[in-house]
């Protein structure tokens, strides 16, 4: 597979998946299991890709510069900053410290 | 947002009032959704930026957001790619296609105010994600929620898409992207994606019970592999509803956008 394939299929898949709202009767997929487990879904995906970015390089566990920056982003969030900001803030950190040591 | 004093319900003559009123509110959806919809388009910038970095070309980059047009799943995408490589492509796939079920559960809340025939349905599907569900649900009347959907739609959809580029063409001219911090911003990112659904017990506890799985099972198993395995966490907690709410409390929905 190569990066055009797998952005095309990617695509197609998540078309499918909102086009598939509009199309099945709600009471198909409006149930409490699949609905909570959808919702679930998204939440357990988001952070195990944050654990993975912030401490995986290649197949080991790197403790770096990223894990401040998290933690620095996680306290911006807190204080609604706001994202784009936050963002920025995350990769400042990491830079400067990188520069630093 | 419409005018705090609300009418008498009304009576048959009452109809220029109402249609006032209607008009007002679907002048609050459009406010909201420029406001959403400006705010959001900003951060196609990160994605852009980290799409390079990852390892796709300026094109991907925006045939990505062009034709997938869901954050959440467009950044999952990139990470798996950027921690695996072309190689952890499979992989890069299912983790966003799963990130992207969420989808087809809003499309059915705001299908009902949407109406039109099938080629209607497929525009709105495409625009069917986070903040056009949030914007439109949160009005009272069908004519702002339509206004709410549509409106936050075509502002994201056009500000995400140029944002991206320029985000992308900037990460192309950064070279080392580590050195500008780039791989903490994708992971703040995906913090900041995450945060506004953390606000009761069961997806505090899955959101940790993810985080840990994905950290142990990485030296163990190929790129892309651990975040697909703490999926499990969510099947496993959603069929049981561990640390759910009490079944007779309707659960809470996230009304803000991510």
């Amino acid at each position: 597979m190569t990066i055009w394939h797998l952005i095309l299929i990617a695509s197609i898949a998540s078309f499918a998946l909102k086009f598939s709202g509009y199309l099945v009767p709600a009471s198909v997929l409006e149930r409490p299991i699949p609905s909570r487990i959808a919702n679930l879904m998204t939440v357990a995906l988001l952070a195990a890709l944050i654990s993975v970015q912030t401490l995986a390089g290649g197949q080991a566990i790197e403790i770096d510069a990223r894990i401040p920056a998290v933690i620095v982003a996680g306290v911006l969030f807190a204080l609604r900053v706001p994202f784009i900001v936050v963002i920025v803030a995350a990769a400042a950190v990491a830079a400067v410290i990188r520069l630093l040591t | 947002m419409a005018r705090a004093e609300v009418p008498p319900p009304s009576a048959p003559d009452d109809d220029q009032d109402a249609e006032a009123l209607e008009r007002v509110q679907e002048r609050g959806a459009i406010r909201s959704a420029i406001a959403v919809g400006i705010a959001v388009s900003a951060y196609g910038v990160s994605f852009g930026a980290l799409a390079v970095a990852a390892g796709l070309d300026v094109w991907q980059a925006c045939v990505l957001s062009l034709l997938m047009f869901t954050g959440g799943s467009q950044f999952a995408l990139i990470g798996v790619i950027a921690a695996g490589g072309v190689a952890a492509a499979p992989a890069a796939l299912v983790s966003s296609t799963l990130l992207g079920a969420r989808n087809a559960l809003y499309a059915l809340r705001v299908a009902p105010f949407i109406g039109g025939g099938l080629g209607r349905k497929a525009v709105a599907a495409h625009f069917t994600i986070d903040e056009t569900t949030a914007v439109a649900t949160a009005q009272t009347t069908d004519r702002a929620r339509r206004a709410g959907f549509w409106w936050t739609g075509i502002i994201i959809y056009v500000g995400w898409n140029i944002t991206t580029l320029i985000g992308a063409l900037l990460g192309d001219l950064m070279g080392d992207v580590r050195q500008y911090g780039l791989d903490a911003a994708a992971a703040a990112a995906f913090l900041g994606l995450i945060w506004p659904r953390l606000r009761t017990l069961q997806p505090i506890v899955v959101a940790i019970a993810a985080a840990a799985i994905a950290a142990v099972l990485t030296p163990w198993l190929p790129p892309g592999i651990p975040v697909l395995a703490a999926a499990v966490v969510a099947i496993v907690v959603g069929a049981t509803n561990w640390f759910g709410p009490k079944p007779e409390l309707v659960e809470p929905r996230t009304g803000v956008p991510s």
